[in-house]
């Protein structure tokens, strides 16, 4: 089996596997963002609970990080076997013609992704491992405010428009990886989405709503907190 | 038609190439593309120039020996043809036409727009096949039964010419579409089953050695096939690399 993932389709599957993991935690983000625009108090539990879990913060915590680090450290492997494949370029290539712009350029939207990341890590996951980990606070509160900190940080992360522009922008780049990714998916794992119309449409309908979902929670807070 | 062509000429393998502008005069509509290449290398000689290489045999869309990147596509602009089908009522008069070889690292250029394909002989060479004693005792073929939908897709998938329209359309230079139609029209018989996993394993491994990119899933193969191979190939071509390393 050792072979297998050596192999240049292997490599595929490891990398179709890496986004099937990485799409259903996608999924479980946008649910509990959600819970933010119906329920401060409700989402402050909920990630108050995922926060100092156990299980969530030592075994899939860092099962998400190696997916993500797998994902995209694969992905540029990938790249740059490919790019090795043809060495000299066409004077002209017209590739419009005969696939997707999403398709030709998943590097593009993955390194647009990969930039959201860190920001995102900076915004919010940094300063809760400096709490947590750094300075000992397990009890999730703050001094501005009573109860947990969560739902405040959200609110005052996203006043500023820059940082909501930025967000907006990262999850267009993410609808547009995601529009090819998802079936590529399935398709590296052998099924044949170009016939199954079904995983077509629900690929289309889950790259379009998430996205579109986490940029609908950026805005409604930004707008409702000022 | 008056035609203004720019053709990579390239005058051996370790030659460096380069683009090269040529006219031709009073292309008819109904020439192939391969006919006008014809005009072209005529005028050359005539006046004492070196006439473009290009690959071409059957000129009937068969033999899969035709090749050329022609403006920007393998094959040029017209839908499930090969070069020498390409007829010039796909362009119009006064048009630039920009013809390149295929572009591969597993694909070196030898001269001009000819390129070694030689590769895909290597990796047919390491399981395209399957091991049939034909000593005079074989059976007739007709006692084995297959079901109509298996021996269509069989036969769709053995209709690839290997041309290397696939890997020279791909971004990646993958052979996957290639290799996947090859491993398929056995897999789907109860003839390739004895080699299966072997065949697949053995494929993949020479496609890997020699160079060719990994699949992306464009599909811009499919689309610019000759032979309209199916990307299911390569799901197919995936599922008994799966099946085969697992076993």
């Amino acid at each position: 089996m050792s072979g297998f993932f050596k192999s240049s389709i292997g490599r595929k599957v490891a990398m179709a596997l890496s986004a099937f993991f990485l799409m259903f935690f996608l999924l479980q983000h946008f649910a509990i963002n959600l819970l933010s625009v119906f329920s401060g108090d409700l989402f402050n539990e909920v990630s108050h609970f995922m926060g100092t879990n156990w299980l969530i913060q030592f075994v899939m915590q860092p099962i998400l990080i190696f997916g993500v680090v797998f994902h995209f450290v694969m992905g540029f492997i990938l790249e740059i076997r490919n790019k090795q494949a043809r060495t000299i370029s066409y004077v002209k290539n017209n590739g419009s013609a005969n696939s997707t712009w999403m398709s030709r350029n998943m590097i593009y939207s993955g390194i647009a992704i990969l930039a959201f990341i860190i920001l995102h890590f900076i915004d919010f996951w940094f300063p809760e491992i400096n709490a947590k980990y750094i300075k000992g606070d397990w009890t999730g509160g703050h001094e501005l405010v009573d109860g947990y900190r969560y739902f405040h940080e959200l609110q005052v992360k996203f006043e500023n428009p820059i940082r909501v522009a930025a967000y907006v922008l990262a999850f267009v780049f993410l609808a547009l990886h995601l529009l090819h990714g998802f079936t590529s998916a399935f398709q590296s794992m052998g099924a044949s989405t170009i016939r199954k119309k079904r995983l077509q449409t629900i690929g289309r309908i889950y790259s379009i709503a998430i996205p579109l979902g986490f940029i609908f929670i950026a805005l409604f807070h930004h707008l409702n907190h000022h | 038609m008056n035609l203004t062509l720019k053709i990579w000429r390239q005058k051996d393998s370790k030659s460096k190439g380069q683009m090269v502008d040529y006219k031709v005069t009073d292309i008819s509509e109904h020439m192939s593309f391969l006919e006008m290449m014809d005009v072209l290398n005529e005028q050359l000689v005539n006046t004492g120039e070196e006439p473009v290489a290009f690959d071409h045999d059957c000129r009937e869309g068969i033999c899969g020996m035709c090749s050329m990147y022609i403006n920007g596509e393998a094959h040029g602009p017209d839908r499930g043809v090969t070069t020498c089908q390409l007829h010039m009522r796909m362009f119009k008069d006064g048009d630039t036409i920009t013809i390149e070889p295929f572009r591969a690292t597993a694909f070196p250029v030898i001269k001009d727009l000819v390129v070694d394909r030689s590769s895909f002989e290597r990796i047919q060479q390491a399981g395209g096949y399957i091991s049939v004693n034909t000593s005079g005792n074989t059976q007739d073929a007709n006692s084995i039964p297959i079901s109509k939908h298996a021996a269509d897709e069989a036969m769709d998938a053995a209709t690839c010419i290997g041309c290397g329209a696939c890997v020279a359309t791909c971004k990646n230079s993958s052979a996957m579409l290639f290799v996947g139609a090859k491993v398929s029209q056995y897999a789907l018989l109860p003839q390739g089953q004895v080699e299966a996993a072997d065949r697949v394993r053995n494929m993949v491994a020479q496609m890997d050695l020699e160079g060719f990119g990994n699949c992306t899933n464009t599909g811009a193969c499919e689309i610019e096939c000759p032979k309209g191979i199916s990307l299911d190939n390569i799901a197919r071509m995936n599922r008994e690399l799966m099946k085969a390393s697992l076993s």
